[in-house]
């Protein structure tokens, strides 16, 4: 029997109805997770991969409303859970560390009010308990002093400790899946490397799935091993992390890779940029969203989206570069 | 170096901000301690550090658009600001003594900016909030024509601002749009035309592409050094991402809590670093390469920034430091030269570990 | 799902390079809106603020317009048409009928003295009206630029200047209105006596003192607006790049500051008017508003009271339509607020 997958989401389409029109978030958007996998998407801004991570917790923002598809998490279906339901289920099965701890903390409440609270909310310990496990989570995080952090505020944290925080009070209730949106974004480099370390620590401490959004290539390498690519709406390709980033099949994701300095090359040398600017969510290109900024542009992908080709059993991405190499190889047939 | 080639230097900067209290209670944050640099002509000057350290107030103090607490700001060999509490330096950037011993101090200046303002531009961080969003773009660029009085005409400064706008890869359908239709890659390069309009020689460009993604960030950095190549310029390039910095400079300071750390040529830097902040600020980069990343061990360090409302005593990074002991909280260490050309503050430079 | 076979639909010409022109045309620039043209849209589209609009529009026209053009003036007293309701006519008004003579319904009915109740009404409305536009307009002089020159000095001036807004906001304004209007009195009396200030006569001591009012605490709340508006963009990074650029404070605060203030200082501005007009009735309903025979929507609702219960629509009326100018330039301004300065919303 075929185990069902903890994440199933198929063909989603999800837009933004705005006075100025209908913004095209999600054009199609399908991935599957395991249990204890971390998957990394990777993007530019407006790309749709926060898009795609918060509509797996039914947190789509106003205007925005899922047009077609279906999401399939632990065995519910997502798009069709009550808003109570879906309450149960955020913080319970699926949390989530956004990127400016600052906001999403409360300023007026303790952090051991606000870890307790979470708890109290998903479980039926009592108070003296959810206090214990509050510590608990603190020291799990890595916070020293745990019973000096509890009884202060958010402001008297530094952004670092207040992401412990975050993180903390995401496992609270041993989630089976975490989205992480673009956790280390807003800290200094020293700091992203203790977070970081901190979340591979506890990926193999606790074998919960991680769903890692963030546009850093740096970030996904070390910390997950498949890798989603998102362009205007849609997976342009997906793999495992070697597989993107050794054998990339698309040439956005060819040019992402192009265009990051080399801190250890010694020889001074021009960057590789992708040309042109980001797609207009409100006109998107008819054909491959990224047809106009493509350096190996063809007429056929200005006119139609390219269709899926897998290149492994884990690596499929979306360009008419396969398509051309497949009808030249069958070229005579017809 | 020669006097001659250096276009702009600073000695002894000082910045502190008040930051509340009264009468002794009175607190600052000291934003910038102590900070002497020397830019060459046509040369980049790479500045990283974490948020905090002072990195952007070190750019916009130079261009003095903060006043600042101490110091000695030279542009082109005329001294544009002197506190009047520095000792003079001589050449070789030793003190400037009169016969009995006594350090020279310089005459308190601070000269009308308004000619420097043309001579020295900066590029900000943000493309959303540097650009008015209730003027054109034409009028964003054309503001310093306009402040300056540099075009004759209306169709003078049409045509300039055209050029400026082709210049950075816009065109003239652009001119007459407003800043929040563009992306922020362009909108970066309409902050570029602006500082470019005033045909300066001295460009502070502070932290211009960390707000980019990217495959856009790419080309920006591309652009700058495109336009350094054919107009000659000066950058000082702030950013906190070091390959960013890396790649665009030719010498890189790095900046810790208001103090600069390490200076050196920037192949030097990356691969022969001597301080430990320098060291652990290499190695905490994200590489983009799994098999690499997998490999890499890091030297994680321990702990944040201390606030720099009250940061610590002697060397600031003894809090987070593997090495630190009782010298390093007595005393400050000064910078010194460990290379040709390299610089570095640390009292235990014999005892980082290769 | 992948049923269509590559390459069954192809042809060898698709795999062509794309030239860079055909690339270019797949990117569409969205027509060029401005601020303005772009809250306007916005403003459009929302369709409580257009209703509203239109309901101003018609007051005005009502108030401004239509006394000119009515057959009875806001004083004139008709014999034995008093206390009539609705569409009804007085005796000698009949007898005229009776001659063959047209005349012009009380669409209102009439009051006491025998006056056209709707004309009454047109005029009251339009002394509203005026209060409010008047009142708003002194507002926002006088409080943008207190606030602008506060927040852009900074320091010790800013300090010192929001500490005297701060005294000014503790004195009651309805004392003061009172107090004002009595000192005013013989003040003026004195003045009318002189050629050309005939007009302030019929304005009355009270109203005037309501203006003076106005101008003397009302602005604060501009005040403290404008100057946390002008604080935060003096900060702001374009002013930042001006300064880097020469610009003097001058050209700053003419192309900078007061271009991003306008959004707010429009808002706010229409939002003061529904709370002068309420004032303004509040105070005449007091009995310290205009001076008779003119009327305000506050005085005629009060004259109605003593006889409420015979003549419930002469209290009705002026109720209905105070609640009604109030209600429409709230909305409106929320409409306004809503379209060109999103961040005040909450």
């Amino acid at each position: 029997m075929l185990k069902e997958k903890l994440l199933d989401i198929r063909d989603e389409y999800l837009s933004f109805f705005t006075p100025a029109g209908e913004i095209k978030a999600l054009n199609g958007v399908s991935f599957s997770m395991d249990e204890g996998e971390v998957l990394g998407i990777v993007g530019e801004s407006g790309s749709g991969k926060s898009v795609t991570a918060y509509s797996i917790m039914g947190l789509t923002a106003y205007p925005g409303r899922l047009v077609g598809g279906s999401i399939r998490f632990n065995g519910h279906d997502v798009e069709k859970m009550s808003e109570k339901e879906l309450r149960k289920m955020r913080g319970n099965e699926v949390s989530i560390i956004f990127q400016d701890p600052m906001t999403s903390l409360n300023p007026v409440y303790t952090i051991g009010n606000q870890i307790e609270e979470v708890i109290l909310l998903h479980t039926d310990k009592t108070r003296d308990e959810a206090k214990k496990r509050a510590r608990e989570l603190l020291e799990l995080v890595g916070i020293n002093e745990p019973d000096r952090r509890l009884k202060q505020y958010p402001h008297e944290l530094s952004g670092g400790m207040r992401q412990r925080v975050m993180i903390s009070i995401a496992l609270a209730c041993e989630p089976k899946l975490l989205i992480a949106d673009e956790p280390t974004t807003a800290l200094d480099v020293t700091i992203q490397a203790q977070i970081l370390e901190l979340m591979k620590e506890l990926r193999s401490k606790l074998d919960m799935s991680i769903i890692m959004i963030t546009h850093d290539l740096g970030v996904v390498a070390s910390m997950c091993e498949k890798i989603a690519v998102m362009y205007a709406g849609h997976i342009v390709e997906y793999g495992t992390a070697d597989e993107i980033f050794y054998e990339p099949g698309h040439e956005y994701t060819k040019g992402l890779i192009k265009s990051i300095p080399k801190l250890n090359s010694s020889e001074p040398e021009r960057l590789v940029p992708i040309e042109g600017q980001p797609v207009d969510l409100l006109n998107p290109p008819k054909g491959c969203p990224f047809a106009p900024r493509c350096g190996s542009c063809m007429k056929i992908c200005l006119r139609e989206m390219p269709e899926k080709t897998e290149l492994s059993e884990t690596h499929y991405c979306y360009c008419w570069l396969h398509g051309k190499a497949e009808f030249e190889k069958g070229g005579g047939e017809e | 170096m020669s006097r001659q080639d250096i276009l702009v230097e600073i000695q002894n900067l000082r910045q502190y901000f008040p930051a509340g209290g009264h009468g002794k209670n009175r607190r600052f944050v000291q934003a910038v301690d102590d900070v002497s640099f020397a830019i060459k002509k046509g040369e980049t000057l790479g500045l990283v550090g974490e948020s905090g350290c002072g990195k952007t107030t070190v750019g916009r103090t130079m261009l003095r658009l903060y006043e600042p607490t101490d110091g000695r700001i030279i542009y082109d060999g005329k001294i544009i600001y002197d506190s009047g509490r520095c000792p003079l330096k001589n050449d070789d950037g030793s003190d400037m003594t009169d016969g009995k011993g006594k350090p020279v101090f310089g005459k308190r200046t601070a000269v009308d900016m308004l000619p420097y303002r043309r001579k020295m531009q900066i590029v900000f961080q943000d493309p959303y909030a540097s650009l008015d969003p209730r003027m054109t773009i034409g009028d964003i660029v054309g503001e310093s024509i306009d402040i300056h009085r540099t075009a004759a005409n209306k169709k003078e400064r049409h045509d300039k601002i055209i050029s400026l706008l082709e210049c950075v890869g816009l065109n003239s359908e652009h001119a007459n749009r407003y800043p929040h239709e563009f992306s922020g890659g362009q909108r970066q390069r309409v902050g570029i035309a602006r500082a470019l309009a005033a045909d300066p020689q001295f460009i502070v460009c502070d932290e211009p592409v960390s707000a980019l993604d990217v495959s856009i960030q790419a080309q920006v950095v591309n652009m700058f050094e495109d336009l350094q190549q054919e107009m000659g310029l000066t950058y000082l390039f702030i950013a906190h991402d070091l390959s960013v910095v890396k790649h665009i400079s030719n010498r890189i300071g790095v900046m810790y809590l208001g103090k600069m750390v390490e200076l050196a040529e920037s192949f030097e830097l990356i691969a022969h670093s001597v301080h430990p902040y320098t060291r652990s600020l290499i190695s905490a980069i994200p590489v983009a390469d799994p098999k690499t990343a997998r490999a890499a061990k890091r030297i994680t360090l321990q702990g944040d920034v201390p606030s720099p409302l009250n940061p610590p005593s002697g060397c600031r990074f003894r809090t987070r430091c593997p090495y630190a002991d009782e010298l390093c909280a007595r005393e400050c260490p000064q910078m010194k030269e460990v290379g040709a050309g390299h610089w570095a503050a640390c009292h235990h430079l014999d005892r980082v570990e290769y | 799902m992948n049923n269509r076979l590559p390459g069954l639909h192809l042809k060898a010409e698709d795999f062509i390079p794309a030239t860079a022109e055909e690339k270019e045309s797949l990117v569409i620039m969205r027509d060029s809106v401005n601020f303005w043209r772009d809250g306007l849209r916005r403003l459009k589209k929302n369709r409580v603020a257009m209703v509203s609009l239109f309901f101003i529009l018609l007051i005005m026209i009502f108030a401004y317009v239509l006394p000119s053009f009515w057959p009875y003036t806001y004083d004139q007293q008709i014999r034995t048409s008093e206390n009539l309701s609705p569409f009804t006519y007085g005796e000698a008004e009949l007898a005229r009928i009776e001659a063959g003579e047209k005349v012009f319904p009380h669409i209102c009915g009439t009051d006491k003295l025998g006056r056209d109740f709707a004309v009454r009404l047109m005029m009251g409305a339009r002394i509203s009206l005026t209060v409010g536009l008047v009142c708003a307009a002194i507002v926002l002089v006088i409080g943008a630029l207190f606030g602008a020159i506060a927040g852009f000095a900074g320091g010790w001036v800013d300090n010192i200047m929001m500490r005297f807004t701060d005294i000014i906001y503790t004195i009651p304004d309805i004392l003061l209105i009172i107090i004002m209007a009595m000192s005013l009195k013989p003040a003026l009396e004195q003045l009318v006596t002189h050629k050309g200030f005939l007009w302030l006569q019929k304005l009355g001591p009270n109203m005037i003192a309501i203006f003076l009012v106005f101008a003397l605490i009302y602005w604060v709340g501009m005040a403290r607006i404008t100057r946390s508006q002008v604080l935060i963009l003096k900060e702001s990074e374009y002013v930042t790049a001006a300064r880097a650029l020469g610009a003097g404070s001058a050209r700053i605060i003419r192309k900078h500051l007061l271009t991003n203030c306008i959004g707010t200082l429009t808002v706010t501005t229409t939002l003061q008017i529904p709370s002068a007009i309420f004032t303004e009735s509040y105070l005449s309903f007091l009995g310290i508003g205009v001076q008779v025979p003119m009327p305000s929507l506050g005085s005629l609702a009060t004259d109605a009271v003593k006889g409420m219960n015979t003549y419930p629509y002469l209290l009705l009326f002026p109720a209905i339509l105070i609640s009604v100018i109030i209600l429409v330039f709230n909305l409106f301004g929320d409409g306004l607020r809503d379209a060109f300065d999103p961040k005040l919303k909450d």
